[in-house]
């Protein structure tokens, strides 16, 4: 074939883009073969994919979809967290003239890799899993208000990760960092498909996002039962409102300054190359107006779990609910105001850097504010040490730590010397390890009896948080230590081999954390295995306070099947108090959505597109399109969209569970 | 129970002992005011850090479930008291530190020229200051000594208590100028200009490297800094002149093509010009100066025939490829001859004041100056008033 044909189908793909002198990559590519091999293997073996696309794949039901987001989280945690292992590793051996094992090539494209699935394709959907599953429970929702929308967010997230690991057996991932600034990440010095990579995975999965956070602000104002006025919602759903109010404001900002860079890199503009009137210091700002607030959008929800978790375990309602909630909304507001602080030393003016240093300090306010409240809810309580209240208190503990840090980091000439040096990743990630995913554990160990109806196993519980708590001390505070030792972040190796030791600790740490993701994915196995043991037929396995506990576990496909009416902040836990009696008779039928595939279609097409995109074969890029508009038309003929559930059918499941709370008395 | 209080003491020691807390101890006054800032906010932020972690384990302990002695009030959720109290004491604490931001940041600021050498000597404003012009390249660093005529890459120097003023920029991506012990980073962009003032008061050999990650080479992109006494810098610059060679605009052309771990180089002339033409991004002949283009424009520009005056770009640094559906790359040419280019930089220098005493409010009396006593101007005792 002539060259010219082989470029138009194929545009800059060519087998030289298969990374094949790689033996790392290629060991990779090799395992996940065979695991997918398997996985493949196993559901065609027992007839599962029809089961699996009707019930899973197109269901717009919220709760499974909810799960579905924490499968995504986990599965990406364990590629982010091998990036994680691969960059301790090369930190700890690259002393003393030695390069390591990876090449600067390499090496780079692992940080750049694992800060962008850490944040996007982990956090985030830990964070959306959880909002998905609990808040139309909270508030006595059958679904979300446009269900169709959730499940075609949940696909457009996937199809941002599947570009995101293609990168890795097809061309390569960005070489620039997590937030690729130009002009290094720029078409003059990044020509390769990496960033093209970066660029649509997030295009792709930030409009899922987007969509979803739509969707529960939606729901949240909408679809909360009667009784439920804004100052009696659960303070998680008040998180979740927050924290959507925020994805909805910051995420097309992300989107644009994408778009842009986009435009620079396929047409030529020059909105952020050093020439022609461009200026990379205005994408810094954009990217950091989104990026601040995107920190709040992970955090808020985990403090949101916190207050849960705290008030359920201590057996007491949660101290001053009302400067929780006015704390929250403060917070939401003030993330806006202090994006320059990611840049002190980008040479703003010293009273434009003390403005963003004042405002990022104002912030510790509202969030001092929330530890106290927590505090003060296990004062006087019965505190409970399960597993959830353990997450807890390593929060509590972990978070004010990197709170502090990060309030010294904000003050500009503490910045100067702190700035980009492992003392910075030290600060950020004790605030998102110690806040966001120790709150994603809790909020899994908490809810999960909810979803499946049996409790996490305790040993394989406790285990992965003792591996975790100590293996995030041990890798993180030898970066604190580094920092003050003027170590900067980002190197590949070391001259200095009085250091070494540090890195080597902090190697050793990772390799716990490690512990405590396998022990994790073994309490997930033990529980299932032990099911009927750890069986909860209550509904209700902690003595808990809010509207989800109770229906039952795991809810009914209708949630509740009357509506709650709420007269109380702890719904539950009043409505237990005055001695509510489940109602056992008048049962009308339930007007439900109907699953549809489209959504998986379109984000598969539109993954599709991305692909096209990112390796110049316009043809895929431009059929992917017109195919996703057609499909989009057409499902809006679609009229197949609600059923409703028999009274009979619920009758039937509402007898069920009347007989298994008889058997648990 | 004091041998148990050693050993919880021991890791500490073998955290202190034998390592390099550049951070913490550096040689430089103004890293050393920073530093002091970030240990006065520390101390301010465990006043409230540490009651909260004790309370928090206090309470976890005390409260429970099989303490059954403890008090236990399921419906106790507000205090007014109390709300007032961990609302006020968080603002408290951000009340001090927002005026010591405030403070810091203005008098720290890496664009005001320095007021003090250390604690206890002002500026001698009879004496010039040294000024460093800093190109971040990829991946190596280039230095030149305006006032001597020379130039290094990967190696800088600057004699004990003379006030350094950097003049800071790149060639190509951002990067990050950063000596931890003489003074707080700044980054180094193309085509803008950034500066830091700065004095070293202990003679040695520093470490200075690149603090934002800038592509391949970023490992490899650090430098030595020197803070010698003057007969060691007369015989540092001494001996870069001896070096002979000369940097022009062909030989600064060679030398930002990329390149890891370069060695020390050195030359004994350099073109006087060549700092103004990197920063504005016109050192190739033929292409307008950034400055030109903005005096241009502040005149009210080329109007539409400008767009006429580009020409096809062979070069653009050294890999730019054009974008795949855009116009064949271009640059701006030049309107003037590139032997007689016009437009000078000028900055504003902010000046720190020659009265370093802490201000007063209206009306009252100046106490009369004397020199801070201590190490820093935080730490400092109150100069005596007189009245």
């Amino acid at each position: 074939m002539s060259p010219d044909l082989l470029k138009l189908i194929f545009g800059r793909l060519g087998l030289d883009s298969l990374p094949l002198h790689e033996p790392i990559l290629v060991g990779t590519f090799v395992m996940v073969a065979l695991g997918g091999g398997a996985l493949f293997a196993g559901v065609t073996y027992f007839r599962l994919w029809g089961y699996l696309w009707r019930e899973w794949f197109t269901t717009v039901d919220h709760k499974r979809i909810g799960i579905m987001y924490m499968i995504l989280g986990i599965v990406m945690l364990l590629r982010g967290f091998a990036d994680a292992l691969m960059m301790r590793a090369q930190q700890a051996l690259a002393f003393g003239g030695s390069e390591g094992f990876l090449p600067a090539h390499h090496y780079d494209q692992v940080f750049t890799a694992h800060g962008v699935i850490m944040i996007f394709f982990v956090a985030m959907p830990l964070v959306t899993g959880l909002m998905n599953y609990v808040v139309p429970l909270q508030i006595g929702a059958r679904d979300v208000s446009f269900p169709f929308l959730n499940n075609f967010s949940f696909w457009m997230t996937v199809g941002g990760a599947v570009l995101v690991m293609a990168s890795l057996f097809i061309g390569e991932f960005a070489r620039t960092g997590w937030l690729a600034y130009p002009p290094l990440s720029n078409i003059g010095y990044s020509p390769d498909v990496g960033v093209d990579y970066y660029i649509w995975a997030l295009q792709i999965a930030g409009v899922g996002t987007t969509l979803s956070g739509i969707n529960l602000i939606c729901t949240i104002v909408k679809l909360r039962c009667p009784g439920m006025t804004m100052m009696k919602m659960p303070v998680f759903t008040w998180t979740a409102l927050c924290t959507n109010i925020l994805i909805v404001a910051s995420f097309p900002v992300l989107t644009v300054v994408l778009a842009l860079l986009s435009l620079d890199r396929y047409v030529g503009t020059n909105f952020f190359t050093n020439d022609f009137g461009g200026s990379p210091m205005m994408y810094v700002n954009l990217i950091w107006i989104w990026g601040h607030p995107e920190v709040y959008i992970l955090v808020l929800p985990a403090f949101g779990i916190f207050s849960e978790v705290t008030s359920t375990f201590s057996g007491k309602r949660l101290f001053g609910y009302t400067s929780m909630v006015y704390a929250t909304v403060v917070i939401t507001i003030l993330s806006y105001l202090v994006w320059l602080h990611h840049f002190f030393t980008m040479g703003s003016g010293a009273s434009v850097n003390s403005f963003f240093g004042i405002t990022t300090m104002i912030i510790s306010i509202p969030t001092g504010a929330k530890m106290f409240n927590w505090l003060f809810t296990m004062y006087r309580g019965r505190i409970r040490f399960e597993l959830p209240m353990l997450w807890t208190i390593a929060f509590m503990l972990t978070f004010v730590l990197g709170g502090m840090t990060g309030v010294l980091l904000a003050v500009p000439p503490a910045d100067f010397v702190l700035h980009n040096s492992l003392f910075l990743i030290a600060h950020f990630h004790n605030v998102i390890i110690g806040g966001v995913v120790f709150g994603a554990f809790a909020g899994i160990n908490y809810w999960f009896p909810k979803a499946f109806g049996f409790k996490l196993d305790p040993f394989w519980g406790k285990l992965s948080f003792w591996f975790w708590v100590t293996g995030f001390y041990m890798a993180f505070m030898p970066l604190y230590v580094l920092g003050l030792m003027g170590v900067t972040r980002r190197l590949r190796v070391f001259d200095d081999p009085s250091l070494q030791i540090w890195f080597v600790i902090a190697a050793i740490g990772a390799g716990l954390v490690f512990l405590g993701i396998l022990s994790m994915l073994m309490q997930f196995a033990v529980s299932f295995l032990k099911r009927e043991q750890l069986k909860d037929v209550t509904g209700d396995p902690w003595d808990a306070r809010t509207l989800e506990w109770a229906t039952s576990s795991p809810p009914p496909d209708y949630n509740f099947a009357f509506t709650p009416v709420v007269h109380d902040n702890d719904a539950w836990w009043d409505m237990k108090k005055r001695g509510y009696q489940r109602p056992l008779i008048g049962f009308k039928p339930i007007h439900m959505p109907s699953s549809t595939g489209t959504g998986v279609i379109l984000a598969g097409l539109a993954t599709a597109m991305g692909f096209g995109l990112i390796w110049y074969i316009w043809w895929l890029a431009a059929a992917s399109f017109i195919a996703m508009l057609v499909v989009g038309i057409g499902h809006t003929f679609n009229y197949h969209r609600d059923f409703d559930i028999p009274a009979d059918d619920v009758i039937r499941t509402e007898d069920a569970r009347t007989k298994l709370l008889a058997g648990a008395k | 129970m004091s041998r148990l209080k050693i050993l919880a003491l021991l890791p500490l020691a073998v955290a202190l002992s034998g390592c390099n807390y550049v951070v913490l101890a550096p040689a430089g006054d103004i890293a050393a005011q920073q530093r002091d800032l970030v240990i006065i906010s520390t101390v301010l932020m465990l006043l409230i850090v540490v009651p909260v972690m004790a309370l928090t384990v206090l309470f976890a302990w005390r409260y429970r479930q099989s303490n059954t002695s403890a008090r236990y009030e399921p419906d106790w959720d507000h205090s007014t008291k109390l709300e007032l109290v961990i609302w006020s004491a968080p603002l408290l604490i951000i009340v001090c530190l927002g005026a010591l931001t405030w403070m810091g940041t203005h008098l720290l600021d890496p664009y005001r020229n320095i007021g003090r050498i250390h604690a206890e000597r002002a500026v001698d404003q009879s004496k010039a200051p040294l000024d460093v012009d800093v190109v971040a390249l990829d991946w190596k660093w280039l230095f030149i000594y305006p006032d001597y005529g020379i130039a290094t890459v990967n190696e800088l120097a600057a004699p004990v208590d003379r006030p350094i003023n950097f003049h800071i920029t790149a060639s190509s991506v951002m990067n990050s100028f950063y000596i931890p012990a003489l003074a707080g980073q700044i980054y180094a962009m193309p085509g803008m200009e950034t500066s830091l003032h700065a004095v070293i008061n202990h003679a040695g050999a520093y470490k200075g490297f690149s603090a934002n990650y800038s592509g391949a080479g970023f490992s490899g992109m650090h430098f030595t800094f020197h803070g010698l006494d003057d007969k060691g810098f007369d015989a540092w610059i001494a001996q870069a002149k001896s070096a002979g060679g000369s940097l022009g605009r062909a030989e600064y052309l060679q030398l930002e093509k990329p390149s890891e771990n370069e060695p020390v180089r050195r030359w004994g002339t350099v073109d006087a010009d060549l700092y103004r033409l990197i920063l504005n991004m016109c050192v190739e002949t033929g292409k307008m100066c950034q400055s030109e283009m903005m005096a241009i424009d502040a005149k009210g520009g080329l109007g539409h025939e400008g767009l006429n005056n580009t020409l096809p770009l062979a070069y653009d640094k050294y890999a730019r490829r054009g974008t795949v559906l855009g116009p064949e790359p271009t640059f701006v040419a030049g309107t003037c001859t590139p032997d007689a280019p016009q437009g000078v930089v000028t900055t504003a220098a902010i000046k720190a004041p020659l009265d370093t005493a802490p201000l007063i409010g209206a009306g009252l009396k100046r106490p009369t100056f004397t020199p801070l006593k201590s190490s820093s101007f935080l730490l400092g005792q109150r100069p005596k008033s007189d009245s």
